[in-house]
């Protein structure tokens, strides 16, 4: 009889040597004369066990990490295969704490299957959603994202259900569905992870998108450090295209939806919707004044959906199990779950989707395990490079939208990157300003010029060269730019600048801290 | 010989809406860079100013104007991998092989640059080569990831 051996083709999995460890397994078992199904899987999100590889038993999937070319030889001895234990045994990888104590709604495939095998997908429940939305009306599909209280998974947290409803209501000829895969923020990979892990899940919700609004043409702007979600997409989308998930008359029903992948091409203010608007249409990615919106005057100016990779792919099981299902998880505002990505100095990096209302100390310790380097974790930015810098001290504050609001931070797009007690505060304030300064598309002026001259006010801070003056100083320009500028670039970039003074007021020579009455 | 590749490559893709990125990814892909005669041939096919286009080109750090050595060997600088000590990885790169970023080796085997998030968060630092990301390099790590790229 065959076994069956999972071995993840993630890219992170990749990047501590699948490919090598799968090579290995089939050369072992060749050699040995053992029958092995190599299935590439997505990843489990448990990084730190990277590759991780799985052996299909009769009583479920038993895990073993992380494994490197020299184990596989000491794997076949121990008779992995049948069961049989090894130095790296984690037993079964369902009962393994980080991920037994997680609620995987969005990523219930990812690390199951191979992603591209459309056959998995459905017999795990994919194109369940898609098939009730066939049979719906379009607005019949937005009531039901619109109760779900699903929230743009992206950073801004705006009610999808609205988004789809003025894109839905606006006339026009044409309308298009956009996928937001500019996924440039670091510390946060669960785009990646779809993108490579669930291909499916993805093009199945821009489908009920396109549906429920009537659009016939699709793109996912992705980001191009991505290649490997780009292969894996480029695939998923041919496959869906020869079942008639994709094309024209999709499943019978009549209705026609195109989807192309486009490669942005390293500029990370394209992850801002308007910029990723312009650069879809070939140019450069200059953010456009709000309004009109882009539901209402998008891509050509026609009305336009565009939403976050973990929006979109949300979708197919709020129209699989119904809004209330996923309503039923979260708190307050902030309904369903959110994967969070722990990143940086941690000792168990990954995935962690759970429903809102966990802390950041459980998600940093229980999950986490603490620091890598062992040492006191000082700080943690939540939410890209805009995301504010988070003391010890509100390390226990719900992660749900409006509480992180209510502390001057924010979820973003749910990563978290932990610094040890090593890091110097006031070299991160100004590398928040150095990346703005870099980044910016030039349009305003709060944000191309404030971010350079942020970088020099920082400079002479760290210095000590005329250091209280240089803060207020600081502190006025954080508030122009929180203020005047037209973007979230220039606008939100103050927030780890501040937080960092605020939280953090020894690392700028910062005696009395109130005094400078940071805004 | 560059002008041929160009102008078929600016043909087979300029019917595509918002083609312009697609070309230039396209023209990098084959040639290694954007060389600075691709401007006037995309202008004129695309109906564009050479400003329109030179903006477009220019705007975007993926795009180099000049050829590169035949690896990219790119180093992430974002809060993840800083967190997990990319800046000694940076400076131990860039005292091995010799060079600043946005610069060559001597013998054309690899450029080196900086990105700015590679996804790979859980594993930092990490380094890409062409299209190949490695995780949680050491600089023992990166020094035979090196070794391995500059073999012929």
């Amino acid at each position: 009889m065959s076994a069956t051996v999972f071995v993840p083709q993630d890219s992170g999995a990749l990047s501590m040597g699948a490919n090598a460890v799968a090579a290995a397994i089939e050369k072992e078992a060749s050699k040995r004369g053992a029958q092995v199904q190599i299935v590439r899987n997505g990843s489990r999100g448990m990084y730190w066990l990277e590759p991780l590889v799985e052996v299909a038993t009769p009583r479920g999937r038993t895990a073993f990490g992380s494994v490197s070319p020299r184990d596989v030889a000491g794997l076949f001895d121990s008779g992995f295969l049948e069961g049989g234990k090894h130095a790296s045994s984690l037993g079964p990888t369902e009962e393994i704490p980080y991920f037994k104590n997680q609620e995987r709604l969005t990523f219930a495939r990812v690390g199951i299957t191979d992603p591209l095998s459309l056959e998995d997908y459905i017999a795990l429940g994919g194109y369940r959603g898609l098939t009730n939305a066939l049979g719906m009306t379009g607005e019949q599909i937005i009531n039901e994202v619109t109760e779900s209280g699903l929230r743009g998974r992206g950073g801004a947290a705006f009610p999808t259900g609205i988004k789809w409803k003025t894109a839905f209501s606006a006339a026009a000829d044409e309308k298009y569905v956009v996928c937001n895969a500019d996924e440039g923020d670091s510390g946060t990979f669960s785009d990646r992870m779809i993108m490579e892990g669930d291909p499916f899940t993805l093009i199945e919700g821009m489908t009920i998108a396109a549906l429920a609004i009537g659009a016939k043409q699709g793109y996912i702007y992705l980001r191009s450090e991505y290649p490997h979600a780009h292969r894996m997409l480029d695939y998923a989308i041919h496959k869906a295209n020869f079942e008639h998930y994709l094309g024209e008359d999709i499943r019978g029903s009549g209705k026609t939806f195109h989807l192309e992948v486009r490669l942005g091409a390293g500029a990370y203010i394209c992850g801002e919707e308007t910029a990723l608007l312009e650069s879809l249409e070939g140019k450069r990615g200059m953010i456009r004044f709000r309004p009109p919106l882009p539901a209402v005057s998008g891509l050509y100016g026609k009305p336009t959906i565009l939403n976050n990779v973990i929006s979109l792919a949300s979708v197919p099981i709020i129209l699989d199990k119904g809004a209330a299902f996923y309503k039923n998880f979260g708190m307050g505002r902030s309904r369903g779950t959110l994967p969070f990505q722990i990143s940086g100095n941690i000792k168990r990096g990954g995935l962690v989707e759970k429903a809102f209302g966990l802390t950041l100390r459980q998600l940093l310790y229980d999950f986490g395990g603490g620091s890598l380097s062992g040492r006191p974790i000082r700080a943690v930015q939540v939410g890209g490079p805009l995301g504010a810098y988070i003391p010890e001290s509100q390390f226990d504050t719900p992660l749900d939208y409006e509480s992180f609001a209510a502390n001057k931070a924010m979820i973003g797009h749910g990563g978290a990157v932990a610094f040890d007690d090593t890091v110097d505060m006031a070299q991160m304030a100004r590398f928040a300003m150095e990346f703005c300064a870099l980044e910016s598309c030039g349009k305003c002026t709060p944000c191309r010029i404030g971010s350079t001259r942020g970088v020099e006010v920082m400079d002479k801070i760290i210095q000590n060269r005329n250091r209280e003056a240089n803060l207020y100083l600081l502190r006025d320009l954080c508030d122009v730019m929180l203020n005047g500028s037209l973007c979230g670039l220039g606008g939100l970039i103050p927030y780890p600048v501040l937080s960092a003074v605020r939280h953090f007021p020894q690392d700028f020579g910062v005696k009395d801290v109130a005094a400078l009455d940071l805004p | 010989m560059s002008a041929v590749v160009i102008s078929r490559i600016v043909r087979e893709l300029k019917a595509k809406p918002g083609a312009l990125l697609p070309i230039l990814h396209g023209i990098q892909e084959e040639l290694g860079y954007v060389p600075e005669e691709a401007v006037p041939i995309i202008a004129s096919e695309m109906n564009l100013t050479r400003a329109e286009v030179h903006g477009v080109v220019t705007f975007y750090h993926d795009f180099r104007s000049h050829p590169p050595g035949r690896h990219i060997v790119r180093i992430c600088q974002a809060e993840s991998c800083q967190a997990a000590g990319s800046a000694a990885l940076t400076a131990h790169a860039k005292k091995r092989m010799g060079i600043d970023f946005h610069q060559t080796t001597a013998d054309r085997a690899c450029s080196l640059e900086p990105v700015y998030c590679l996804g790979n968060c859980a594993l930092s630092p990490s380094v890409m080569v062409d299209k190949e990301v490695f995780g949680r390099v050491t600089e023992k790590r990166f020094d035979e990831i090196l070794e391995e790229a500059r073999q012929p």
